[in-house]
């Protein structure tokens, strides 16, 4: 992130460029991660409509992985994906990182 | 051509919302005020007005639909006293904190408990750290014209805040007095047209109001705010210079009343100043060195004009109109404390309590102040020996 001075950005906290959201990586938030397994996946999409961060990616109307760069963790996708398939793990992040 | 008019406080601040009409005004009644929100809710109901007016169910709600419509670039104002300024308090920050100019009469009440309805400055000082500039009236003619002079003060691209116009409760409020008005079209030049540097509705310039901002900006944010406060100085007193251009009246930071010669000199606001005045007169017709030094602006605060305004005194008299609980002295007391500080300015200060909810202050009362001050000239006052006004013993 550009760090600038006060004097070279909008006041009151104006940020002037739409959908920046964009470039704010919010996955730096995350304490567990979502760990999806696509050999168990059936490409419901339960957790594409119950994830509030727009963070499971799509391919063709099917389920091909997860941002992380934005992903934070709340396990919502994971409690939604049907209890009999369970195509999605929340792992702990550092554990998670370990694993890599 | 002056209008020569028969008002109350409320109505003048009324009549001169009238004048701005406003793009948009919140409402909430509580006493003292709902006597000028009824007024100008005349206005509207007459067609006198095309403003919008937002009737909502609390304080709360008055302050975060004028921070709606003010994002959305509206001109807006609100009004309001006491427990509903306290109520409004968490969105009176983001007003200040979204570069907002919404402008505000507050017609000054004690801020409960007990409950009371009368003049202090308890609310108004109470806030005098939320980021919105406040200046203080005298009478109802200073109320009519700060409100005028507010709106070119908030919306200056230098400054970008929000503004109080206070004055005293019941004291100012509900008291007719005569004031000079300008006429309509000079009015509405006077505040010209407002355009907003960003607005919700902008479609071609879309932006984000109000966002999250963290540690990274948010210390830059505050900073940016310290800067249009302080700005704001240099543009009250050239706003003021061409207002008394267009009406004859002068305003500036502070006004000094025959302070320039003066050994003892009372340092007050609100409508104290103009009892304070006829006992300056009084004295100085005897041949005593007395004035006064009024503060307008106590935010941001006149330090130059402090420090200019009492070279001459030997003793000055702070008087104060809220406690500042726990603090050496009242809000206003502090002030002039930290302005003469490092100034090598030798003088005795004394902080005096008085009116709180209401009580009344006299001509006989301020004369005992200019007694008191000539008797402790050359003594060191410590800061936290207030004296009370008025209190039973
Ligand atoms: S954990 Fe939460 S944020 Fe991350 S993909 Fe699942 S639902 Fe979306
Ligand atoms: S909810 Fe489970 S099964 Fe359905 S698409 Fe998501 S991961 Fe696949």
């Amino acid at each position: 992130m550009s760090e600038r001075s006060w004097k070279e950005i909008p006041i009151g906290g104006i940020i002037e460029e739409a959908g920046n959201a964009d470039s704010y990586e919010t996955g730096s938030w995350r304490t567990y991660r979502p760990i999806w397994d696509a050999e168990k996946c059936i490409h419901c999409l339960a957790c594409w409509i119950a994830c509030p961060d727009s963070s499971i990616l799509l391919e063709d109307g099917k389920m091909v992985g997860i941002d992380y760069a934005h992903c934070k963790g709340c396990g919502i996708c994971a409690f939604e994906c049907p209890d009999k398939i369970s195509a999605l793990e929340m792992v702990l992040e550092t554990d998670a990182a370990a694993a890599k | 051509m002056a209008r020569r008019l028969t008002l109350t406080g409320n109505d003048a601040a009324a009549e001169a919302m009238r004048q701005i009409d406003p793009d948009v005004v919140t409402c909430f009644p509580i006493t003292p005020q709902t006597e000028l929100m009824h007024k100008f809710a005349d206005f509207v109901a007459d067609g006198e007005v095309k403003a919008e007016m937002v009737l909502v169910e609390s304080e709360h709600s008055a302050m975060s639909a004028a921070v709606g419509a003010a994002s959305a670039g509206a001109r807006v104002m609100t009004a309001t006293s006491a427990n509903g300024l306290a109520l409004m308090w968490e969105i009176v920050y983001i007003a200040a904190s979204n570069r907002l100019p919404i402008v505000m009469p507050v017609v000054n009440r004690a801020l409960s408990g007990p409950i009371n309805i009368h003049c202090d400055h308890s609310d108004t000082m109470g806030c005098r750290d939320t980021g919105w500039i406040q200046l203080y009236s005298e009478n109802a003619q200073e109320v009519y014209d700060n409100v005028l002079q507010a709106i070119r003060i908030a919306e200056n691209p230098d400054v970008l805040l929000p503004v109080m116009v206070t004055f005293d409760g019941f004291i100012i409020s509900h008291t007719v007095e005569v004031l000079d008005a300008l006429e309509d079209k000079e009015a509405s030049d006077w505040v010209g047209e407002y355009k907003a540097m960003y607005t919700l509705l902008d479609t071609e310039k879309p932006a984000t109001f109000g966002p999250l901002d963290l540690q990274d900006y948010y210390f830059e944010h505050k900073r940016q705010q310290i800067e249009g406060m302080s700005n704001a100085t240099e543009v009250i007193k050239s706003v003021g210079k061409a207002y008394e251009k267009l009406s004859g009246r002068a305003y500036g930071m502070t006004e000094r009343y025959m302070t320039d010669d003066a050994d003892y000199v009372v340092v007050a606001l609100g409508s104290t100043c103009g009892t304070a005045k006829v006992v300056v007169d009084e004295m100085r017709a005897e041949g005593k060195r007395v004035g006064l030094l009024k503060i307008r602006s106590f935010r941001p605060f006149p330090h130059a004009e402090i420090v200019a305004g009492l070279a001459s005194a030997k003793a000055i008299g702070v008087l104060d109109r809220s406690v500042s609980f726990g603090a050496p002295g009242g809000p206003v007391h502090k002030e002039i404390l930290a302005a003469l500080s490092g100034t090598g300015h030798q003088t005795s200060i004394v902080n005096y309590l008085y009116g709180l909810g209401g009580r009344d202050i006299s001509l006989d009362h301020i004369r005992s102040v200019f007694e008191e001050l000539e008797t402790v000239a050359g003594k060191t006052i410590a800061p936290n020996e207030v004296r009370f006004i008025g209190l039973r013993g």
